[in-house]
């Protein structure tokens, strides 16, 4: 499969809704016409390329990145970890998986966040990796508390850590949110529910997985991620111009 | 029971919510030193080849407001239309930017190279563009638009030609202001509303 190949075409079903009433700032944000598809072309094919040079030795470990190793951050210490697959049930090699997080209270590192829980002197609440050469990522760091927010009268978040996934091609581009398993959260929240088919929603809650828990040190959570796949097929139309 | 495919499905997208920058933009939250090296400051190093423009704008909700924590991703070819993956692609062109709307004003800049043009499947080649991707609260499932340019032949773009209103098609092109500068409003909802795509 080559970068050029053409992306499968986003399957909108299984995406949450654009326009929710329940999730009240989606109500001005959401378009209302439809989109206007095409198939892919170069322009979404190819994507950007981050190399390993780049990176620190703390990134993916956000117990200790915002210190950069002088102290860990507080909470319930764990592995979250998994694999980067596309469409076709291939790893997604060398790209870049980036999270970000409330710490263990419920409190993000940002200065619009106000909530009375404190901030963690030492925890910022992001990391940031590459997959292997099996599409295998793993971060470090704390379980992040619930946290409340303002949309119905008393909403809250499920603990959940946002992920950003590249792919090989900027089209295949996606962000989401990683739950935790047995979280009686997941069933009130309005951001979760803007997926309407329960069977997707549950594909976002990770399980807790003692296969890759260490005795003594940390609990694990598995989520692996689904990015389009390309076609693949022996008749291909040439792009033009390349 | 028919034989069963060897696909997977997509991951379901959520919102970015309202602390993105902290995932991704590390210094629009308040955090310059977090990383080494912070991804996506620029599509371009110094010394790249081609017309070097800026392109400001805001992102406006169906009420007129413009976003103040809207964030924005780019991704474009060199001047001569390569990518840069690409066999002969300029080596100063990276092509990604991440940018966000100001928190005051809610505007955004990219200063970048003016695209060349890239191939399609439809036997044509595509006009200039610049593709954008939009995350914030709110937006459900991340918005892919693209920025065309008002001083370049956008006659037979595959993407264009496919907007049967033709008025809409104008909320793709950026408008020239001035010597190597373009405008680029980007509306979610209502009045003018930006054609969104499923590329
Ligand atoms: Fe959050």
């Amino acid at each position: 499969m080559r970068d050029q190949d053409a992306l499968m075409p986003r399957n909108r079903d299984i995406h949450p809704v654009p326009y929710d009433p329940a999730y009240k700032t989606s109500v001005p944000r959401s378009p209302k016409w439809a989109l206007v598809s095409m198939e892919s072309s170069a322009s979404e094919e190819f994507g950007p390329a981050f190399g390993h040079n780049k990176f620190g030795p703390h990134d993916n470990n956000l117990i200790l990145n915002y210190t950069r190793g002088e102290a860990p951050a507080v909470g319930e210490r764990i592995l979250m970890h998994g694999r980067v697959l596309d469409e076709n049930n291939r790893p997604v090699r060398n790209t870049l998986v980036e999270i970000w997080q409330a710490n263990a209270g419920g409190r993000y590192r940002h200065k619009k966040d106000g909530y009375l829980a404190p901030l963690d002197p030492n925890f910022g609440g992001c990391g940031r990796t590459m997959t292997d050469e099996n599409g295998y990522y793993e971060f470090l760091t704390i379980r992040p508390g619930a946290y409340p927010w303002p949309n119905r009268g008393n909403d809250w978040r499920p603990m959940h850590i946002h992920v950003s996934v590249f792919g090989s091609g900027f089209g295949q581009r996606l962000i989401t949110q990683m739950y935790f398993e047995g979280d009686p959260l997941i069933n009130h929240c309005p951001i979760a529910a803007t997926i309407k088919d329960r069977s997707q929603l549950d594909r976002l809650v990770a399980p807790l997985d003692f296969s890759k828990s260490r005795p003594l040190d940390f609990l694990a959570y598995k989520f692996d991620i689904v990015l389009r796949g390309r076609r693949q097929t022996m008749f291909e139309n040439k792009l033009e111009g390349l | 029971m028919v034989q069963s495919l060897d696909v997977l499905q997509e991951t379901p997208s959520q919102t970015a919510g309202p602390y993105v920058h902290i995932g991704l933009i590390q210094a629009h939250a308040g955090m310059e030193n977090y990383y080494d090296e912070e991804l996506g400051q620029s599509p371009i190093e110094e010394g790249a080849l081609g017309e070097v423009i800026e392109i400001t704008g805001s992102v406006y909700d169906g009420t007129g407001w413009a976003l103040r924590d809207a964030l924005i991703e780019s991704w474009q070819p060199d001047a001569q239309g390569k990518f840069s993956k690409q066999d002969g692609a300029d080596p100063k062109v990276h092509g990604y930017c991440r940018f966000a709307a100001d928190a005051e004003t809610g505007e955004f800049t990219l200063r970048t190279v003016k695209p060349g043009r890239v191939g399609s499947r439809y036997g044509v080649m595509q006009a200039p563009h610049i593709s954008l991707w939009i995350v914030a609260r709110g937006i459900n499932v991340g918005l892919q638009t693209r920025i065309y340019f008002d001083d370049e032949n956008n006659a037979g773009d595959p993407l264009l030609s496919r907007i049967e209103q033709t008025p809409r098609v104008q909320t793709l092109i950026a408008k020239k202001t001035g010597e190597g500068k373009y405008r680029f409003d980007i509306r979610l909802q209502g009045d003018g509303e930006t054609v969104f795509l499923d590329i």
